[in-house]
């Protein structure tokens, strides 16, 4: 309601009547709304990042002597392997699509993004029982070369490196089709006028364009892979993200597991400055050439084909098969059902699920209109400043918002406790787990927000007042109905996200809390994978929403 | 087909708008005539969207008042409400409403039945040419069709006065004439009161009935198209508006020696003044009579040619001749004026 009321002030103050004391001006005001959602949000960051200066060391000592040298490792290792393989693959098809004219490009231009909808834990345990010593794969492979044939160890790290690359790389893809969309034939012409083939004009020109692009598809992928823990867990290679997960919830001791995420955080801090760097140098412009689009290579014979085989290999291993393979489960679950197993809790879940992500978006999004609201009253530095504080909590992993958030909202507990005898009213409620939500996902609520209100122009109210709307039409006639649209796609961005999120949703949610996800991934750690099937499921229908609204506007975006 | 009974005549007096320390207006008056088309032609920075911000209600001014009709609708004690004061605007992007079509947002402003509103709506669609687009959404038409779109979405309510800010210059130029010329008819067809903001001079030259041309915060000079060019008021207007030469000279009476000789003026004057001289009043021949120069360089457009010469005192000048004589750079050749010229006081530019 608030933000209805600034609209109204912000629009009738030209004449109100304060405003007729001729050279009236506003006084400085400190800009509260904004300090204060940025204050709220980065609060459980910064009380994570002063953990690190009083560090126990002894702790420390015993991690580092145990368990911390191999995470550190597989986690760096995890790192390198995704972001390579999501660049290669991402940017190779992206130029693919883009650039030439094969046999089914137009499908996989938009079908190779399908993979989005997919959780990686959900691709994990797929890949782990389709390619498991006991699996259908192995033992093929055994029963066609001999009992000692050898295989490569999934267990290795290769696994889980090669899940996440499947599920990952539609972010670099996406970011790359359209820099290179966007790169003006002009500038590929010029370069083929001055000597340069197909090939070279690849490295030489469309690369360094998009580099912006592309730093930042593998920044956002390499976050997603910095936040799991399900898929590494499922292919025993342990990261710290998993360690602060493990140390959380199997061994209950949250002091050692807050001073792992907060080494987790460095880390993802250290990437998004790197991120930043990477992007925020170049900002390359085109010059003419607009609304041309590139003249694609025509691929002839069997490079044509070769295309096609990649693009559709890829689509093949990271959507058709594993989603095949649940739908096969699945079918077979529900086919030799045992009356009173899945289907008594199926709804319970779905509805904590469904109230847990309603929630969630609602909240999210309602913070992001006032932080976008904020922004275009104000138009200071110091503003947008706190709105990139806000919004920075999509490249922090769900286990340090969630180490984070605990340590800020249990000291209020306690005290809460003390005065009111309240109990356990904010860690034990799900309040915690939305306040961890909020920071995760409030990036990609803002970004959609603002989007739209950008299209609101002020000479669009203006407009309206010269016709002889007043100030409550100007909100319900122009504002309104323009903003709807974005509103209406945060709402469904922040939802999906809020379902598909594993690590906080497991680490904070109320005892008995359980969601689609949580029961998924617990049925699939215990090697049900029949069971787990029909959340997984779930899950992907669901989250194939957003994809296919991106795969219907991408053309135009 | 538009009726029209009260008479709108815009009356702007003393208007003065500031901004923190700084002064943006100083002192405008502006009376524009039931009907008449006025332009705010100026430099960028020089107070003319600031003006019609003023005339439109969206700021209000420290000092001065403006009436409509002979209503008061901005002074000291009276700020009528922008929604109330039936003033028209077309704006520089056209602000068209991105989520409704073209008949909705025409018919944005207009009161009354739904079949009112309809016939309103078809009224103004053939006025500006769109009929068959109704169904249309702002971005599906062209630049010149939306500009059309905003005219009549603005036009539609009837207002008492219409203002454009600076309506061409989201055009291609290639369109720009075309679109111009038809907004005219338009205007014309509608018959209103109006004030139109601009930069580019053959804009305001060809639209408006009389240009009121500002600098810094002030009106300069506000005639008709002709006079501006012929008799303009400051050598800032005579830069402005069309190209011209300025030269120092001695004025005694209705006469001036200058490096040309002696000159006819406009008006009488005395002692030391500059004198403004149009390319075209120019003369260049091989022969006959005048000052001798050399020439400089030359552009030859066709129909007419623009020649660079340096007179004897070393003054240079810009003439513009018809394309058939052929001047050698380097070469001397004799000037002369054509008709009178205009002196400003050398004190005074």
């Amino acid at each position: 309601m608030s933000l209805v009321t600034r609209s109204l002030t912000t629009i009738a103050r030209p004449l109100a009547p304060a405003a007729q004391g001729r050279g009236f001006r506003l006084p400085r005001r400190l800009p509260i709304l904004p300090l204060l959602i940025a204050g709220v949000i980065t609060l459980p960051i910064l009380l994570l990042a002063a953990e690190l200066l009083t560090p126990k060391l002894d702790l420390w000592a015993e991690l580092w002597s145990t368990v911390l040298p191999r995470m550190l490792g597989n986690t760096l290792l995890l790192m390198a392997g995704v972001g390579a393989g999501t660049l290669v693959i991402g940017t190779g098809l992206a130029w693919l699509v883009t650039a030439h004219q094969f046999p089914g490009r137009a499908f996989f231009d938009r079908a190779l993004l399908l993979p989005l909808a997919m959780p990686a834990f959900i691709m994990g345990f797929v890949f782990m029982s389709l390619f498991d010593y006991a699996g259908p794969v192995q033992t093929a492979w055994r029963s066609l070369f001999g009992r000692s044939a050898p295989f490569p160890d999934i267990h290795a790290g290769g696994g889980a490196i090669i899940v996440m690359t499947l599920v990952l790389y539609p972010y670099v893809y996406m970011l790359a089709r359209s820099a290179f969309r966007e790169q003006a034939s002009v500038t590929l012409e010029a370069a083929r006028a001055l000597g340069c083939g197909q090939t070279r004009a690849f490295w030489r020109i469309a690369i360094p364009m998009a580099r912006p692009s592309l730093a930042a598809g593998a920044a956002l992928a390499l976050m997603e892979a910095m936040t799991d823990f399900a898929t590494v867990r499922f292919f025993s290679f342990p990261t710290i993200s998993e360690g602060v997960v493990r140390l959380w919830e199997g061994r209950m001791d949250r002091v050692a597991a807050t001073e792992l995420a907060s080494l987790l955080m460095i880390l993802a801090l250290a990437l998004l400055l790197v991120e930043r760097q990477l992007r925020g140098r170049a900002r390359y412009h085109q010059q003419g050439g607009k609304g041309r689009r590139p003249v694609r290579i025509a691929l002839k014979g069997r490079r044509a084909w070769g295309a096609f085989a990649i693009c559709a290999l890829v689509l093949f291993a990271a959507f058709v098969l594993p989603v095949g393979q649940l739908i096969l489960w699945a079918i077979s679950e529900i086919d030799g059902h045992v009356p009173g197993t899945w289907e008594t809790v199926y709804g319970q879940y779905v509805g904590n699920t469904f109230a847990l992500a309603g929630i969630a978006a609602v909240l999210t999004v309602g913070v992001a209109l006032l932080l976008a609201h904020s922004g275009r009253i104000w138009k200071s530095r110091l503003v947008s400043g706190l709105t990139r504080l806000s919004t920075m909590g999509y490249a922090l992993p769900g286990s340090v918002i969630a180490a984070g958030v605990l340590l800020t909202i249990a000291p209020v507990d306690h005290q809460l406790n003390d005065w009111f005898g309240t109990g356990l009213l904010l860690t034990g409620s799900i309040v915690g787990l939305m306040y961890a939500y909020v920071v995760r996902f409030m990036a990609v609520a803002h970004k959609s927000v603002e989007s739209s209100m950008d299209k609101v122009k002020p000479s669009m109210d203006e407009a309206a007042r010269t016709l002889g709307a007043r100030p409550l039409d100007i909100l319900r006639r122009i504002q309104a109905p323009l903003v709807a649209n974005g509103v209406l796609a945060a709402l469904i961005l922040v939802f999906v996200d809020a379902m598909k999120e594993l690590p906080a949703t497991l680490l904070l949610r109320p005892f008995g809390m359980d969601t689609l996800g949580i029961w998924a991934y617990m049925l699939a750690a215990e090697s049900f994978w029949q069971a787990a099937s029909i959340p997984a499921l779930t899950i992907v229908a669901v989250g194939l929403i957003p994809v296919i609204i991106l795969m219907r506007t991408g053309d135009r975006a | 087909m538009l009726t029209k009974t009260a008479t709108h005549t815009l009356e702007c007096a003393h208007l003065v708008k500031r901004y923190g320390a700084q002064t943006v207006l100083h002192g405008v008056d502006l009376h524009v005539r039931d009907g008449q088309i006025v332009a705010l032609l100026g430099p960028s920075g020089c107070g003319k969207t600031t003006t019609l911000r003023l005339i439109a209600g969206f700021e209000l001014p420290d000092e001065g008042r403006i009436l409509i009709g002979g209503r008061v609708i901005t002074d000291r004690d009276t700020a009528v409400p922008v929604e109330q004061r039936q003033v028209g605007m077309v704006f520089q992007e056209y602000a068209l409403f991105p989520h409704l079509n073209i008949a909705d947002n025409i018919s944005f402003g207009l009161r009354g039945t739904a079949r009112e509103k309809a016939a309103r709506v078809a009224e103004m669609m053939s006025l500006v040419g769109l009929a068959g687009l109704e169904k249309r959404m702002p971005h599906e038409l062209s630049g010149g069709q939306q500009q059309r779109v905003a005219l009549a979405r603005a036009l539609a309510p009837q207002p008492h006065v219409l203002l454009l800010d600076e309506p061409f210059s989201n055009l291609d130029t290639a369109l720009r004439a075309q679109v111009r010329s038809e907004v005219k008819a338009i205007l014309r067809e509608a018959g209103i009161t109006c004030v139109l903001v601009t930069h580019d001079q053959e804009e305001a030259l060809s639209l408006a009935d009389e240009i009121a041309v500002m600098f810094d915060g002030q009106i300069a000079q506000k005639a008709d198209a002709q006079t501006l060019y012929q008799r303009p008021a400051t050598r800032a207007v005579a830069t402005f508006v069309g190209e011209a030469n300025f030269l120092p000279a001695t004025a005694d009476g209705d006469r001036a020696d200058c490096a040309l000789g002696t000159i006819p003026l406009q008006e009488a004057s005395h002692g030391a003044v500059s004198l403004m001289l149009r390319p075209e009043q120019l003369r260049l021949t091989m022969d006959g009579e005048g000052a001798w120069a050399i020439v400089r360089w030359r552009e030859f457009y066709g129909h007419d040619q623009r020649v660079g010469i340096v007179l004897d005192s070393g003054e240079t000048l810009v003439a513009r001749t018809d394309g058939s004589a052929h001047f050698v750079i380097d070469e001397m050749v004799r000037v002369r004026l054509d008709g009178s010229a205009r002196a400003f006081p050398e004190s005074a530019t």
